[in-house]
């Protein structure tokens, strides 16, 4: 529960940020919020011999509209989104995932770039992005990339981030048709056991929890295009997928979770 | 929650004094404390369940910044000599308990075992330093269920015992009559229940600070524990330092529930080392380490049988107790299955009686006293099969607990086990708690979601309880081969201002004792609660004591308290007599003042005694100086409280997740002295019953390795999940003691592990589901109703 040593460095923007992670190569770790990072370095999990904190770069936290698109900056803490009146009007489901993260304390210090660059496949948001079928904005020493959220993920634990980029921002489109959030877990402040985002009425669905990183759930999709019930699509929902065993659920249970939560949840957004 | 001031406090809610320092930060943990020169000691940990210690190397710590020394269990062992950490329970006079040296020499027992030392000039540097060294370990077979470990053929955790049994405890009064009884019987039920391991989770871990006098050859031992006292002298026994040079103080310390009523190895490793080196030695816990360096509770395989006749009056009960020690016996290890063994009847009137616990070793960490310690076990067997009991018979749960129950007018009550309970009105309690739970209401709503077949069933559990308090009286523990008393010692001592010290023996971590002791002397004495300062936990201070464990502060401190405060008034009685002119047996105590009788206007006032006592210049003859008395109070027996919880669960049969909707807790703690902490009492407790129920599991691997090593995986409850209790009272004043009180510090999770498992069997019975294990998670109640219903797990 005490971390090794390691040296601190305060950035003063994204681009000090990344001149900091491209001297220091993979020794480096961006600090945001710090609440997946710092319990990984306490348990020594992590082990990065530089934290760069961009934790105070206040100009990327912020919930902009523009022409039905929704831009929100890598430093916006979950609270944020939670309470964002834009987000009630615009996306309601970010606000509402939002919401279910952890507890409080978490969501005043977690980011949204931080939750999405962590790449954790039971993180809630990331399976928000990937249903809405969001954007994510990468800053490096050559300038701004947008990688699509359905790109991003490309591993346990693992982004299509290098070593020397930074997330600026995160896009997602606007909209309320249809969406809905199911999470799982046995106590109010965990990480889901299954989790199911449907947005756009299921032409957008995703699951946490179901493999190695957050994942769309296509057979789903495919169902629901072609006109299937909520109870057909969501018999298909752990097909081919080879999810987690762990002290709260085992495999099997959790492909039967998977389809109960997904019908579950396309009901809630409409899909009768 | 604003409170005006009531004519008597002692019955009244009033907030408690302890809590604005808990809240603003102000109180001081071991953790907030620092002494000039101390040294950290960082400990290196077994990662074996079994390994004989082939070496430890230390080359790489020594390479970091601040790490001065690295000591094997071999190096430390001439600090302690022959010098093990103490059992003070042997419960049998041939119980096989191994010497346990602070730090293992030779063979690691148990994940967490310490192996070796680290001492360094910080706590960074130590746990670097503890990280860096590398102990080499030739692995063991490891034995690691209790089942397994009492098999023929089974690997031994101590080799030199020759056998994995520590001890068999049997309580059988009439052997035959138990045979007899089951063989006319016309419902027998059997039963198996596993009663998982329990990490305890105190807001705050332990913590260790010893500080040597280098000139006076004196110890000041520093200790997050439950028991100053009671460490104080075991540290003297265990490292020949002698008791009067040793000093323990216990700050705030931030909960216990059983796991600080101990002498750890750490305390005695710091203390020796202190010793030692001259310096003061620290060690703090960390969340992480307490999962397998501190006790842990519960670890019990239950056989239980009631032999019934044909209206379900069950004539006798017999239970097989298989009880985990884990790999050595910390303080009472071996007598928290006992502390159960006396009430596998519950509050039933039971004719016959077989008890029989054997204690086993495993190649895990110890078990001990955990709130109930022993008590929550058998309620639940007791209750469970109760409930399985009413199946067989065809009544319902209330039914087959009315047509048990010891009647009211029964007491003092000569239970079938050998206790004399003292007061209770069973049957008037559950009545209580049926109406507050609106029993028939919820009985129509699960009839109707079972006949609508939905998928969230409702299940109503109920559970009856009577336990042990205030172990006691100290020759009846001789008989048990307890190693202590269970008195408790009190001083009341006026200061000439007529302010009030109070300094108790009772060592408090939680439970509100200053507020609770300054409420009963400020109605005794007729002042405000305000001007009594209540005193404890450091044994300059309070050098007489027993501490605080088993729901026994208030019956046995408390009485302390509350007979030495009248020792008091007999003194200020003689001295306002004298002052008066009048005979002693002609005043009486009104609003502070003594008076004579009839005559008002004649009367001197409490704040004139103490001062008359102090300036001594006009006491009666032959008087000491000073309004001070001391009692120290042995109970005559122990106290029953009792009480009849029911909990309501939503069971989702789709993914088999459990929702308590509604919790009735109906106690009998006797007379209650401050409401209120009794109320919080009984809330904290029914979380940490129903974490038992639903959550809470120490999880092994096969090979001994512990899984559940952070508040991530290891579950405790939050606010979030607690249930809305419903929370009332029913007094039945105890005549064992002068204020009729019983105790409620263990009550609330006594009784909340079966009424919630209970109800989820309730629910899941139409299914054919007759039994859940604990923790009952979602998973394990979806595969609980799947293998009921045939279908594939
Ligand atoms: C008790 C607890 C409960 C939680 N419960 C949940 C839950 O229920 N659901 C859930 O989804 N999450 C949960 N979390 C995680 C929480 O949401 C985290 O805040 C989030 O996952 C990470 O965000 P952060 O800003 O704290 O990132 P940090 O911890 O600061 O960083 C995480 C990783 O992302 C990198 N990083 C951070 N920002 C950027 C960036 N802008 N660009 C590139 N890389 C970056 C860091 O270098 C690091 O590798 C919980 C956390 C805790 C402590």
């Amino acid at each position: 529960m005490i971390p090794a040593s390691f040296d601190y460095e305060v950035a003063e923007s994204a681009e000090h940020a990344i001149a900091l992670l491209t001297e220091h190569g993979d020794e480096a770790k961006l600090l945001a919020g710090g609440h997946s990072l710092i319990p990984m370095m306490r348990f020594r999990l992590a082990t990065p011999t530089v934290l760069v904190d961009v934790g105070r770069l206040d100009d990327l936290r912020y919930i902009n509209a523009d022409n039905g698109t929704i831009s929100i900056g890598a430093l916006t803490r979950h609270s944020e989104l939670e309470h964002s009146q834009l987000l009630a009007q615009s996306c309601p489901m970010m606000a509402s995932v939002a919401a279910l993260v952890g507890d409080p304390a978490v969501r005043h210090r977690g980011t949204l770039g931080g939750t999405l660059a962590h790449s954790d496949p039971a993180s809630d948001l990331p399976a928000a992005v990937l249903a809405l079928g969001g954007t994510i904005v990468a800053r490096g020493p050559g300038g701004d990339r947008e990688i699509a959220a359905t790109d991003f993920f490309t591993g346990y634990f693992e982004s299509a981030l290098a070593d020397d980029e930074m997330i600026v921002e995160v896009r997602v489109p606007a909209g309320d048709a249809g969406w809905n959030y199911q999470k799982f877990n046995r106590r109010a402040q965990d990480w889901a056991i299954v989790g199911v985002a449907v947005a756009d009425a299921g032409a957008g669905v995703s699951l946490v929890n179901m493999g190695s990183t957050p994942l769309r759930a296509s057979a789903v999709e495919a169902a629901v295009a072609s006109g299937a019930s909520a109870a057909d699509a969501a018999a298909v929902a752990a097909e081919g997928l080879q999810p987690p065993s762990d002290l709260n659920a085992d495999a099997d249970y959790r492909r039967h979770l998977a389809r109960v939560f997904t019908q579950r949840a396309l009901n809630a957004a409409g899909v009768a | 929650m604003t409170m005006t001031e009531p004519e008597t406090h002692v019955g009244s809610p009033r907030l408690r004094r302890e809590d604005p320092a808990l809240l603003t930060g102000e109180a001081q943990f071991i953790d907030d404390m620092s002494l000039h020169g101390e040294i950290w000691v960082g400990i290196v940990r077994s990662t074996e369940a079994h390994a004989t210690i082939l070496g430890v190397d230390g080359s790489a710590a020594l390479e970091i910044d601040g790490v001065a020394e690295v000591l094997s269990g071999a190096d430390l062992a001439p600090l302690w000599g022959e010098g093990a950490l103490p059992c003070a329970w042997p419960v049998t006079d041939d119980m096989r308990n191994p010497p346990h040296l602070p730090v293992a020499t030779s063979v690691a027992k148990y994940v967490g075992d310490a192996v070796a030392v680290v001492l360094a000039t910080s706590r960074y540097a130590a746990a670097d330093g503890a990280a860096a060294v590398s102990v080499d370990y030739d692995p063991l077979p490891a034995v690691v269920d209790v089942e397994a470990a009492v098999a023929d053929g089974a690997p031994l955790v101590h080799e030199d015992l020759g056998a994995n049994e520590s001890y068999t405890w049997p309580l059988i009064p009439d052997p035959e009559a138990v045979d007899e009884a089951f063989a006319n019987a016309a419902h027998v039920v059997s039963e198996r229940y596993v009663q998982q391991r329990l990490i305890p989770a105190p807001m705050e871990p332990r913590g260790v600070l010893a500080a040597p006098g280098v000139a006076s050859g004196e110890l000041t031992l520093y200790s997050a524990t439950q028991i100053p006292h009671i460490l104080k002298v075991m540290t003297a026994v265990t490292l020949g330092i002698p008791e009067h040079k040793i000093r323990v103080v216990a700050p705030s310390v931030g909960g216990g529930f059983g796991c600080k009523l101990n002498v750890y190895a750490e305390e005695i490793l710091c203390s020796a080392l202190a010793m030692d080196r001259g310096v003061p030695v620290r060690w703090t816990e960390s969340r992480s380490e307490a999962a397998t360096a501190t006790i842990q509770g519960r670890g019990q395989v239950q056989h239980i049988e009631l032999a019934a006749d044909d209206t379900g009056k069950v004539q006798a009960v017999r239970v097989k107790l298989l009880a985990d020690m884990g790999a050595y016996l910390q303080l009472v290890t071996p007598g928290v299955p006992l502390l159960g063994g006396f009430l596998y009847h519950g509050c039933y009137d039971i004719a016959h009686y077989s008890f029989e616990c054997t204690s086993v070793f495993t190649n895990k960490t110890p078990t001990d006293a955990y709130r109930g310690a022993g008590r929550p076990e058998a309620t639940y067997a007791v209750e469970r099969a109760m409930d399985s009991l009413a199946v067989a018979v065809g009544v319902t749960p209330e039914e087959i607990r009315s047509r048990n129950f010891i009647a009211a007018d029964a007491f003092p009550y000569e239970s079938c086990a050998g206790l004399i309970f003292d007061s209770g009105d069973y049957q008037a309690v559950l009545d209580k708690a049926v109406e507050m739970a609106g029993l028939e209401g919820v009985r129509a709503d699960q009839t109707q979601r079972r006949a609508d077949g939905s998928n969230r069933q409702i299940g109503i559990g109920f559970s009856s309880y009577v336990e042990m308090c205030g172990l006691a009286p100290s020759r009846v523990l001789a008989s048990l081969n307890y190693g202590a008393g269970g008195w408790e010692a009190a001083t009341v001592r006026v200061l000439p201002t007529a302010k009030v010290q109070v300094i108790t023996g009772s060592t408090p971590h939680g439970q509100g004792h200053e507020t609770s002791w300054s409420m009963i002397v400020a109605d005794k004495l007729g002042i405000d609660p305000d001007d009594v300062e209540v005193l404890h936990s450091d044994t300059a201070i309070s050098p007489t004591g027993l501490d605080t464990y088993g729901s026994r502060s208030l019956s046995v401190g408390g009485t302390a308290v509350f007979m030495a405060t009248d020792k008091v008034l007999d003194k200020a009685r003689l001295i306002a007599a004298h002052q008066l002119e009048a005979n002693e047996d002609d005043l009486e105590y009104v609003d502070g003042s003594f008076q004579v009788r009839g005559t008002p206007t004649a009367s001197v006032p409490f704040a004139a005694i103490a001062f008359a006592a102090f300036t001594a210049h006009d006491l009666p003859e032959g008087m000491e100086p000073n309004l001070e008395a001391h009692v120290t109070y042995d109970p005559p027996n122990f106290t029953f409280p009792n009480g009849t919880h029911i909990a309501v669960v939503e069971v989702d049969t789709d993914t088999g997740d459990v929702d308590i909707v509604d919790y009735v807790a109906v106690d009998d703690c006797g007379n209650q002295v401050n409401p209120m902490i009794v109320e919080g009492q009984v809330h904290g407790g029914v979380l940490q019953g129903a974490a038992q129920a639903l959550y809470e599991d120490a999880v092994y691997t096969e090979d001994g390795q512990i899984v559940t090593v952070n508040l991530g995986d290891y579950l405790v409850p939050s606010a979030a999940e607690a249930p809305a209790y419903r929370v009332a009272g029913h007094v039945t004043p105890s005549p064992t003691n002068p204020m009729g009180v019983k105790g409620i510090g263990e009550a609330g999770t006594i009784a909340a592990t079966p009424a919630v498992i209970n109800a989820v069997v309730d629910a899941l019975r139409p299914m054919g589901v007759s039994d859940v294990a604990m923790p009952a998670s979602p998973q394990t109640v979806w595969r609980a109703i799947n293998e009921a219903q045939g279908g594939a797990s």
